[in-house]
């Protein structure tokens, strides 16, 4: 999600390199934690509370995006046939088995130093099924204490009063006394005001670089760009300055790009024409990221809106922002509106809408073979978007952190032939699904 | 008096037949009548009873349908009942259905909720989210507060109010169900070879398809035959079973587990029926009854949270205790996430314990037999070998 330091040399703009140095900074203030006594959080990316956890002085560390990292580094492979190889079943979601697998490494921060054992684990449960348990399998190992936040699903496709009082409730009476206890911090709802007024910032310039992508061309790519641009905002940056810098930083650079006319930087070089303008739909490959962006760019295929920039949180879509003046009741609908903890009909009508919004020629999705809560029900999701649009949609299979279910050919295959089929759409032709 | 084949044949009729003919009857007895499916693990089907709604439990389409559809809506790496279960609605198999009722277990189920609304937009759809938190005020509130929206739902769909009373009642004859789900089940565990799995297994089934009332008449006749039947005892080890809380697999798998030597003398199949440990009180508020049974009384599955971690796997490694089981098989679907993400730390407490186990995967479908047999069968000498030498 954001892997700066090994995207060194795919954008040098200053605001990669300014997020690098948040990143670098993170890592070794984690990985010190030890020698300087600061406590540290484990906790996930979508629903995460960085602000309320940095009102009490402590890191936050993130299971997923290490397991993001190893799998960038190409080394979630063997971490996850070490887990299988411990009895973890070769079913299952390859983020936990990448991260359990690390751990009986000793788990290594990118700094190459030893992560710290969490002093706390922080399961804020939302959009998946999979982090409670995963969680409970982090609790064995570490046996370190453990604040729970269960945050309903969004069924019907609204927050109701129930939900969020459950929400704000288990806040105030669990997870806000047991952060006090393990930090010796006391509470501050005025420190927490001031954390949520800096989200409010950052989030206002990243919902505007999300929007820039409506622009023709495109001047970012809001899939595989996106996840870098993400990367502040769904981590343990959320609420800080650095954050409101990043984005403004950010947000000057792709005023530029807007105003000479160019589109997204890829790789190698910024892209030149853009041919075919995507929604995309699920997580990206990360273990052949570099392949996989590049079987899109070297087509002028840019992503214009894709669900996985919604995974920690949506802002776009209903205009969601962190409020000062609401703090606990807008962490819950934080969590609440997550985009895997909408419902099925909602994320088609998300997808419906950005179709519209972004005038993409298409819609793909990458389906993850280990993540049940984006790809069970994908294929319908498909076929809903390509009725209400009448745009060709395509599908396309592989996994997050796992290089055995990533085959280069096939998806290049299926990618060239939706790209036909687009150009046939557009020459008038009925398509047919590339799935 | 019926004897136990003759119960058990009449209970194999139901289980065989995905047309759910028995349910259908029974609504069709009378215009007003309603009923309301729901999938693993969990709804209060009290509130469906207060209301005069038949539960009807979907547990997919087994392994005598052909799932033609089904798999147009799911990746091959996804388990099989959510696509049985939606072949089962566009083959209209569940066409008289006016809601169905998706608990909180796993994102499958989950998202299944979504698409039979897209699916159905006519038909009340709920997910319906148990809560995580086992604090009254905190996760019991909110579970209070859900009851009421699942009321008023189905308030909507017979179009008249369910009083308090109505739920007290229904309270009472689950309360009666239970007690003779657990009497089945102890009786089973007392004599297993008198009660053999793939029978009570089907009993338990029936009680997903025909009036509660009838089922509990069911398991009364049942028990009443099985005390006075003569069957061989056979030198079997005694295990728990472990892990097929949704999905379910085929009849020929708990035959094969018996066969191969092993009696279960405890599984998760069904949990609805026993979720409940106790009685749920028939005064006071009935919601608030409901939700206290839930929070401090019920069972432990892969799908809910265990606060403490010292207490995980207490609840199965307390079951072999009470059952005297002698081992564990973990018998999971392929791809369900809950149950094979938990395996691993129940299987650690196992171990601990000293306990013996053993795990496989299955699908409602399979149909080899044989190496489930075998391993079931070696698991079961091991365990034989391991009491003879202590
Ligand atoms: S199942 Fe999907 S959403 Fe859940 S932890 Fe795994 S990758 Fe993340
Ligand atoms: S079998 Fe497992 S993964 Fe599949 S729907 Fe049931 S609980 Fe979910």
């Amino acid at each position: 999600m954001s892997p700066a330091d090994i995207n060194e040399d795919v954008i040098k703009e200053s605001s990669m390199l300014k997020q690098k140095e948040m990143i670098s900074a993170n890592y070794e203030k984690l990985t010190s934690a030890p020698e300087t006594g600061q406590k540290v959080a484990s906790t996930y990316v979508p629903g995460n509370l960085n602000e309320l956890i940095m009102c009490f002085d402590m890191l936050n560390n993130l299971p997923e995006i290490n397991a993001i990292q190893n799998g960038m580094r190409k080394q979630s492979g063997a971490m996850i046939q070490d887990a299988e190889k411990m009895g973890h079943s070769e079913d299952v979601c390859t983020y936990v088995k990448a991260d359990i697998g690390n751990m009986a490494k000793g788990a290594i921060a990118p700094n190459g130093k030893p992560m710290p054992v969490p002093d706390l684990l922080m399961l804020s449960y939302t959009g998946c099924f999979t982090f409670l348990k995963w969680f409970e399998l982090l609790r064995d190992q570490y046996g370190c204490r453990t604040a729970m936040l269960h945050v309903p699903y969004e069924g019907d496709g609204v927050i109701t009063a129930n939900m969020r009082d459950y929400v704000v409730k288990q806040l105030k009476e669990e997870v806000i006394p047991t952060f006090e206890e393990v930090s010796g911090v006391k509470f501050d709802i005025d420190r927490l005001r001031e954390n949520l007024k800096n989200s409010a910032k950052a989030e206002e310039d990243f919902v505007w670089v999300l929007e820039s992508a409506k622009n023709k061309p495109s001047p970012i790519d809001a899939y595989f760009g996106g996840v870098y641009y993400v990367g502040p905002i769904f981590t343990a940056f959320r609420g800080t300055t650095d954050a409101i810098d990043y984005y403004k930083i950010l947000r000057g650079e792709i005023e530029q790009r807007i105003a000479s006319g160019q589109g997204p930087i890829t790789p190698e070089g910024e892209m030149k024409e853009e041919k075919y303008r995507l929604v995309v739909e699920g997580p990206p490959n990360w273990t052949s990221f570099r392949e996989f962006w590049k079987m899109f760019y070297d087509e002028g295929a840019v992503v214009v809106s894709s669900t996985y920039t919604k995974v920690g949180g949506v802002y776009d879509y209903d205009g969601f922002r962190h409020d000062p003046d609401n703090p606990l009741e807008s962490l819950a609908d934080y969590c609440l509106g997550c985009y895997t903890n909408r419902n099925l009909p909602m994320r088609v009508d998300m997808i419906e809408k950005a179709m519209e919004e972004y005038q993409a020629d298409g819609f793909l999705i990458n389906s993850i073979k280990s993540c049940n809560s984006f790809s069970a029900g994908q294929l319908m999701m498909m076929r809903e978007v390509e009725n209400r649009t009448g745009k060709p949609a395509a599908f396309i299979e592989t996994d997050l952190v796992d290089p055995r279910y990533f085959s280069p050919a096939n998806v290049k295959n299926r990618l060239e032939s939706y790209f036909q089929m687009i150009d046939q759409k557009r020459a008038g032709g009925s398509p047919s699904r590339a799935a | 008096m019926k004897n136990t084949s003759e119960i058990i044949e009449y209970c194999q009729e139901l289980y065989e037949d995905i047309d759910f003919t028995a349910t259908r009857k029974w609504k069709d007895a009378d215009p007003a009548r309603k009923v309301v499916g729901y999938m693993p693990v969990y709804v209060p089907r009290e509130l469906m009873h207060a209301g005069g709604i038949l539960s009807l439990g979907i547990l997919g389409g087994g392994d005598s349908m052909e799932v033609i559809h089904g798999d147009a809506y799911y990746q091959s790496y996804i388990c099989r009942i959510p696509r049985s279960t939606i072949e089962l609605a566009v083959t209209k198999r569940l066409d008289f259905v006016d809601g169905m009722l998706f608990p909180s277990i796993c994102d499958v189920i989950r998202n299944l909720s979504g698409m039979w609304k897209l699916l159905m937009p006519d038909v009340y759809v709920r997910y319906f989210d148990t809560p995580q938190n086992f604090i009254s005020g905190i996760g019991g509130d909110y579970y209070v507060n859900e009851l009421r929206e699942l009321k008023e739902g189905l308030e909507g769909i017979i179009g008249r109010e369910i009083t308090d009373d109505q739920i007290r009642n229904s309270i009472a004859v689950y309360n009666e169900n239970r007690r003779l789900v657990n009497a089945v089940y102890d009786f089973r565990t007392a004599e297993p070879w008198k009660a053999p799995s793939w029978e009570v297994y089907l009993l338990m089934r029936a009680g997903m398809v025909l009036p509660v009332e009838e089922h509990s008449q069911l398991m009364s006749d049942y028990l009443a035959a099985a005390v006075s039947e003569d069957k061989p005892m056979r030198d079997n080890c005694r295990i728990i079973l472990q892990g097929s809380f949704c999905e379910q697999p085929p009849l020929n798998l708990i035959k094969s587990i018996e066969l191969s030597g092993c009696y279960i003398v405890d599984d998760d199949y069904m949990l609805v029926t026993r979720w409940l440990l106790e009685d749920v009180p028939t005064d006071g508020d009935p919601l608030v009854n409901l939700s206290e049974a839930f929070i401090k009384h019920s069972g432990e599955t892969a799908a809910k949270y265990v606060p403490d971690a010292a207490d995980k796997g207490k609840f199965l490694i307390n079951a072999v205790k009470d059952k005297a089981a002698e081992g564990v098989i973990f018998a999971a679907p392929s791809f369900c996430d809950p149950a094979l993400l938990d395996r691993p730390m129940m299987a650690g407490a196992l171990s601990r314990t000293d306990i013996p186990y053993i795990s496989f995967k299955y699908a409602e479908n399979s149909g080899q037999m044989q190496p489930i047999r075998e391993q079931a069968g070696t698991f079961a000498d091991t365990i034989k070998l391991w009491s003879e030498a202590s």
